[in-house]
Parts: structure tokens; sequence; C-alpha cells
């Protein structure tokens, strides 16, 4: 069975080399000629990770030259992030850009800003959920935000490093609902898995972070997943209300995944690849995986992935600024 | 767990496929584990793309059988050649080398082949009928508890830094304060950085082990005439096995000599294994440390000898399956390895969490004995392994060495691609070298740098929930059980020490035995 789907893997691979050769005129055949290497600035396993590598292989089939995935981790993205911008610009190093790569210049690290990128196409955007304990004394976000009113310090928040996007995402709409940012309690952690742990041992309050996350403890009677904050539904928990439904907020950080390459590539290379990633969000095999992991696909091609990491940015610079985080 | 359960999983892991699967990514996690430098999680992560074309079970026995086998074989560049495999395998790789010196290198494997699969068979075992409230019991575990646990990891050290406590000590806040390097996760503030952009991004203990055992070795190899044989030495006069054992010989005794540390070891491991993100790495540390301490011959310790490393070995693997409890009732993964293996559960449709024990209670006890016949599997592939790592020991020493400095730069490369991570280690092996020949042990150097982040983590974390007050810490029932614990053991210690001090009659003895 393994050696069978294996070779399966393989022939299709090769399938599409052959078509491809056979298909390609000679101006198309020049890119790619070797392996392209897709950098990852997260570590091996995490969200980013597996859909990036699920978005490899399909290139790789596509092409039917290799899309090897290497993740370059550390400082929170920067690392891989700054990898990505600093590659030779010849369509051979790409990567997966996440929407910590908008924040790093507002937090006052050298290395990396959203110019130095050349943009390929998003395909996959996530709305952050509020998620509860289910002990807590209130089970609604109404609830939640009387609390936090009442005592800005009292609950204890976490999902990961001070000033990441979960932080923001949560003093943001704080700030938007005029509790001052800067009382309220932040308990900077390694990311969403630890700060779960923390929320089910009832040490914390809350944990912001997307729903797919929190499913298991949502499931196992622990917490509860009381809002997106966000301002439109997701197609994947339509039950879910929106902040902005609730409280008529206008505060929408929408965190994503999407192909980048540095500064300066050849625009025919980003016009294929930007192609093939649009082709990819189509597949209904990707799409079947990806719903299978609670990730969305959401396609926006490159001008308009530009468009919206622009706008994003300047939103989370604000948000920043607003809770004392900016530098 | 009833027995119907228990005999229907039985039958999905007894077919060909999964079988199958279990031997392939055992026999590879073997070849990648054995190699030096090269990681756990890295062979996890290159099986993910081949978990595509597979049925769930196959899919998830594939990691299980490659991770417990990658685990275990990182023992072995460790007792040959001094690279330890993993952070864990670095608080034995003393005591196993030091038997690999003595001629003993294969006495050495096989009570890490042996005792890991016993370790790995009773933990799974013992999961089979606890699993879920395990979980439930570790679920409860709050930073506050973490903190606390880092805590005893760290002293642990004390034990393991053999004559010197006071040298052990500097050793490991040296490891310490090299974890802080890198953005500070609570404000994302540069530490220690220098405007280096690699730096930003922390120092890996992969390079830093690699560094400080074997290229350190190497150095020492080059610029002493020591006498002392070491692996290679068998070209010359002397043969480097001169017992020239077969494989498992003599391990039933040892294990009838010592049940009470395999015991001991089973048990810390498969319960501390199952708190995520800092029980794999720690349960080996304390079980040598215990084994220490209530050994009836401690001043043999990290001179190779057996009681400790059969101790740590068992805890190590035992540790493993039970690490996969949390990850599969809750989703929280708590190393590399397990988020990988969810990410892997979600994609073929499993999702992990509480309704998988209630709906489908077959899976998860079919991945728990996947456990078990991956562990079954180590004897007959660390017999074959073992012979072959005789072949090790016979490679002329002009020979061996470039081939030990060709795996230093490989492993020190390939855990983040880049040269830095070769750099960081050439550097740690000079400090190494200094550091062993001015009589500072090195293992706990690494100890610190592994709990490090833990500690800070943890503190800054627990400070942040109390909003600064220390009393937070004796806050939660557990916590303040544990924090009591800790304290008592320090100030037992710094007493005895007093008492030592004040009739210095008594003090010639031999002193390893910290925690009181």
């Amino acid at each position: 069975m393994i050696h069978e789907g294996m070779s399966r893997g393989r022939r299709a691979l090769c399938l599409a080399g052959i078509a491809l050769a056979a298909t390609a005129g000679p101006a198309l055949a020049d890119w790619p000629e070797k392996a392209v290497t897709v950098i990852v600035p997260w570590s091996a396993g995490g969200g980013t990770d597996a859909t990036a590598r699920a978005v490899a292989s399909e290139l790789e089939e596509k092409f039917g030259q290799p899309f090897n995935v290497v993740n370059r981790t550390g400082g929170g993205g920067l690392v891989g992030h700054s990898a990505i911008a600093q590659a030779p610009a010849d369509g051979y190093t790409l990567g997966v850009i996440t929407i910590e790569s908008t924040m790093f210049q507002a937090q006052g690290l050298p290395g990396v800003t959203p110019a130095d990128y050349t943009y390929i196409g998003r395909f996959n955007a996530d709305p952050i959920a509020i998620n509860i304990a289910a002990d807590a004394g209130y089970d609604d976000a109404e609830g939640l935000i009387e609390t936090v009113r009442a005592d800005p310090g009292a609950v204890a928040a976490s999902g990961a490093n001070r000033g990441g996007l979960s932080h923001l995402a949560w003093i943001g709409l704080l700030d938007k609902l005029d509790i001052d940012p800067a009382a309220a309690t932040w308990v900077a952690s390694d990311g969403s898995a630890p700060a779960l742990q923390q929320l089910a041992s009832g040490a914390i309050d809350v944990v912001s972070t997307s729903p797919a996350e929190a499913q298991s403890l949502v499931d196992a009677g622990e917490a509860r997943t009381v809002a997106l904050i966000s301002s439109e539904r997701s197609a994947l928990y339509p039950d879910l209300p929106t902040t902005t439904e609730i409280f008529g907020t206008d505060w929408s950080p929408l965190p994503f995944r999407g192909l980048a390459a540095p500064k300066g590539v050849p625009e025919d290379i980003v016009g294929k690849v930007e192609t093939a990633l649009k082709e990819i969000t189509e597949d209904p095999d990707f799409q079947a995986f990806m719903a299978s992991r609670g990730f969305s696909v959401a396609y926006q091609d490159a001008a308009t992935f530009e468009a919206t990491v622009t706008s994003s940015s300047e939103g989370l610079a604000a948000a920043m600024t607003s809770a004392g985080l900016a530098q | 767990m009833s027995p119907a359960t228990l005999l229907e999983s039985l039958g999905m892991v007894l077919q060909v496929q999964v079988l199958l699967a279990i031997l392939g990514g055992a026999v590879y996690g073997l070849f990648i584990g054995a190699l030096p430098g090269l990681t756990a999680t890295m062979a996890t992560a290159l099986l993910v793309p081949l978990t595509f074309y597979m049925a769930p079970l196959p899919a998830i026995a594939l990691i299980v059988s490659s991770t417990a086998m990658a685990i275990t074989a990182g023992d072995i560049p460790g007792a040959l050649l001094r690279i330890p495999g993993t952070p864990a395998s670095a608080a034995y790789t003393e005591e196993s080398y030091a038997m690999t010196r003595r001629g003993d290198a294969v006495r050495a494997l096989s009570i890490g082949f042996f005792f890991s699969a016993l370790g790995g068979l009773i933990g799974a075992g013992a999961l089979l009928v606890t699993g879920p409230l395990l979980a439930r019991v570790s679920l409860n575990f709050s930073s506050f508890e973490f903190f606390w646990l880092a805590v005893l990891g760290l002293l642990a050290c004390a034990l393991v830094s053999g004559s010197n406590p006071v040298k052990g000590g500097v050793s490991l806040v040296l490891g310490v304060l090299v974890s802080t390097v890198g953005l500070d996760i609570t404000t994302g503030q540069p530490r220690f950085t220098f405007g280096s952009l690699e730096l930003m991004g922390g120092v890996s203990f992969i390079p830093v082990m690699i560094g400080m055992f074997a290229f350190s070795e190497i150095l020492r190899g080059l610029s002493a005439k020591d006498d002392t044989p070491r692996p290679g030495d068998g070209d010359g006069d002397r043969p480097a096995d001169t017992r020239s054992q077969r494989p498992f010989q003599g391990i039933w005794g040892l294990f009838r000599r010592y049940p009470l540390s395999v015991l001991r070891g089973t048990s810390l491991g498969a319960s501390l294994g199952a708190l995520p993100g800092v029980g794999g790495d720690l349960a080996a540390w304390i079980a040598y440390g215990v084994s220490a301490r209530f050994s009836k011959t401690p001043e043999r310790f990290g001179k190779g000898h057996e009681e400790g490393l059969i101790e740590a070995t068992s805890a190590n693997n035992a540790g493993l399956s039970s690490a996969w409890i949390p990850a599969l009732v809750f989703g929280i993964p708590g190393d590399a390895v397990t988020a990988i293996a969810v990410g892997v559960l979600y994609m073929k449709g499993v999702a992990p969490g509480p309704r998988l024990f209630a709906e489908n209670p077959t899976m998860p006890t079919a991945i728990i004995l996947c456990f078990f016949v991956a562990n079954l599997l180590l004897f007959p592939l660390g017999y074959v392994a073992i012979r072959a790592a005789r072949l090790v020991l016979a490679v002329p020493r002009n020979v061996i060495v470039p081939m030990i400095l060709i795996c230093c730069f490989l492993g020190s490369f390939a855990i983040n691609n880049t040269l830095f991570g070769v750099a960081i280690m050439l550097v740690a092996g000079l400090a190494g070298y200094l550091m062993e020949r001015n009589g500072f042990p090195i293992a706990p150097v690494i100890l610190g740098l592994v709990l490090g982040p833990v500690l800070e983590s943890n503190f800054i974390m627990s400070m942040q929930i109390a909003r600064g007050d220390l009393a937070g810490f004796f806050d939660r029932p557990v916590s303040a059980v544990l924090g009591v614990f800790v304290i008592a053991v320090i100030a037992l210690t710094i007493l005895s020490r007093i008492r030592k001090a004040l009739r210095p009659g008594r003090a010639d003895r031999p002193d390893t035995s910290y925690i009181q």
C-alpha cells in the first residue's frame, strides 16, 4: 500500500514533468530548470509549515521540479522572513510569509519590511477568535468584556509573545471598546499551545487564537470559543458571531499566509507562480486538505495581496502605537 | 479500555501495511538517529510528504516508530563518539562514553537499546491503562508548576557534575546565560545579539551539544599525548573492544541487579513525559539525578557505571509515548514531533481531542500499540546496530576523526540550514575544550541551555498572571507542594554542607548526594 502510494505520487510527478516538457515552448522552459527552495519562517509541524508543504508539493507537480521546503526559524519569524527577502532574486528562492512580516518594522526590529518582497499571492487567511475557560463566570463575549471593563488587570489573556498578532488583536479590540490596552494583563507565551494549556489549568482567562487550534479543548468541555475578532463570519465556523456584530467595532486583524519572493524577481516568473497558486487554491484536493486542518482557502492575486499587506501593516502599526508597543 | 476495543485495535495494528510502516519507519529512524547531529524532529519532518499517500494508521505508525528508533539510536553516536543525539541523552553521554573508553562499548550500547525498549514497553503499557486520566492530570499544570519542575531539573545538575558541584554550577549558569541570547519572548527585545540577525534567533542547543561534546573531544585528541584508549585506537596494539562481547550479553543480570532503577526510571519518564513542553527533556536528567541519589555506590557515577545509564535511558523511552497523550486527548502538542503528528492526524481526518477517545477509541489505542510494536523492534534492530557499531570502533583513528568532523559540520549546518550553526558549533567546541581542561563539566551547560528558556518563560508568565506577586507561586495547591519540596531540597543541601563544614573530620567522603 505504502509503496503503491509512493509510486503513484512519483508517477504523477513524472507525468506532470512530461506534460510540461511537451507543452511548454522554449520561452517557458527557462524557469524552473532546477530545484526551487521555499523558505518557511516557522517550525516544522506548525500550521504555516503544513500549508507550505501542501502548496510546495502541488507546485512540484505543476512545474516538474522539486520545491524544497526549508524551515528557517527563530526570532518570532524574523530570521526566516529576512532570509526570504535577502535571497538572490533569481526565482529559485521563494518563501511563505505571514502577517508578522508587517510588524517587525513597527516593533523596531531591523532586517525586513513589507517593501522588501515581491508578492506572488495569498492562499490562506483565518480570523483570530476569543476563547475563554468553560468554567468562567460569564459565557459570552459581552460578559467577558464587562468583566474586563470592571478591572482590566484582573483578566489575564495570552496566545503569543507581547506584540505578537494574537496580542494586538486582543488589545486592539479593547482599544476600540475604550478600555485602556496598557492596563490589560497580557501573558507572553511561545505560541497558542502553551497558552491553551494555561487556560485549561485555570491560570488565565482568555486565549486569542484561531478557532481551529482551540477546537480540541472546546470539544473536551474545557474551553469555549465565544467570538471572532473580525468583521465577517468564517465559512468554516458559520455559527461564531463576530466582534463587529456584537460591539459594532471596526477591527478585523486577519492573519494571512502567502507566497512571496525577494524584491526584483523577474515578472514572468512571478506570473507563472501566481497562476499556479490560483489553480492550486481551486483544486478540490487542496481545499479538502485545508478544510481538514481547519484552515480556510482565501486566494488573492499578487496585486491584491500586496495591497492587503500594506493596509494590514498600517492598521497594526496604529494598534501598536496606541498600546505603547511601537518603537 | 474494554477488552473488545483492545482486540479490535490489535487487529488494526497487525495489518500488513501497518507493520510494514512500523518496520520501514524503524529502519529509517535507526539510520537518521545513528547519524550524529540529525534529530528525531528532522526525521519526522522529512516523513510528512510521504504520509500524504498513506492511510491514517500506517501514517502515524511510521512517525511513531521512526521517532522511537531515532531517539534510541541517538545513543549510538553518544556512546561511541561522544555526540549526544538529543538533549535528553546528553544526561548520560559521559557515562556511556566512559564505558566505551574502558572497552565496554558493546555493553553500553546493549544497555541503551535493552532498557530503552523495556522502558518504552512498560511506558506504553501504563498508558493503555491510564492514558486519558494522565492527560486530565497533566492539563492541571500551569506555568507555576512548570516553573518549579524546571528548578527541580536544574538541581539535577548538582548530581551530574560529578565530584565538583561548584564548577558544575558555574557550567550550568553559563548554559542558562547563553540561553538568554536572542529575542526575549515577553517584550520582543533583542538581547546580547550585537545587531546580528542570526543571533536574534537564539543559540540552538544542537550545535552547542555537538561542539561541546564531539568537537572538543577531537581538539583534546589532537592537543594531548593522552594515552587513554578511545574509539579508533583499535588499529594499534590494543583492540578497542577488549571484552568483545555479544550484543545484549549479561543484560538480564543487570536487570535483576537494578530492578528498582528500571521501575523508577520508567515511572518518572511516563509521568513527566505527559507534561507538554517540558517533560521529555527533563525526565532523563531527573532520573539520572535520582539514580545517583539513591545509589549504594554514588561515587561510581560518571565513570562508566551502569546504574544511572539504566535508569535514565528507560526514563527517556517511557516518556516518549506519554508525550503523545496530551496531544491526542487535548490537541496540545508537547514537542515538535507530536506537533507534526497532530498535523498529520488532522490531515487524515482524525482530529485529536476527547471526542477521538469517546467516538473512536480504537484509534488512540492502536497508536499506543504501535509504540509497543516499535519498541519490540528495538531488540532485533538494536542487535544488528550494535554489531555494526563494532565496525565503527575498528575504524583507524586517522579515518574516523575526519568523519566525526564532517558529521559535526553537517549536523550543525542542518539544524537551521545556515553556516551560523557551524560557527556556533566551533565556538562551543573551543569553549568545551577549555572548560574540560580546567575541570568544568560540560553536561550542565546543555542542561542550562535547554532549561533556561523553560525556566524564564514560565517564571515571566507566572509573574504576569500573579501581577508581580511572588506569593502566586504558592497559591495553587500543586504548585505550593512542588515549591515547598524544591525549597526543602535546597535548604537541606545547604544545611548538610554547613554541618559537614563544622565537622571537618567527616568531610573527606566524596560528596555526590545533593538532593537530600
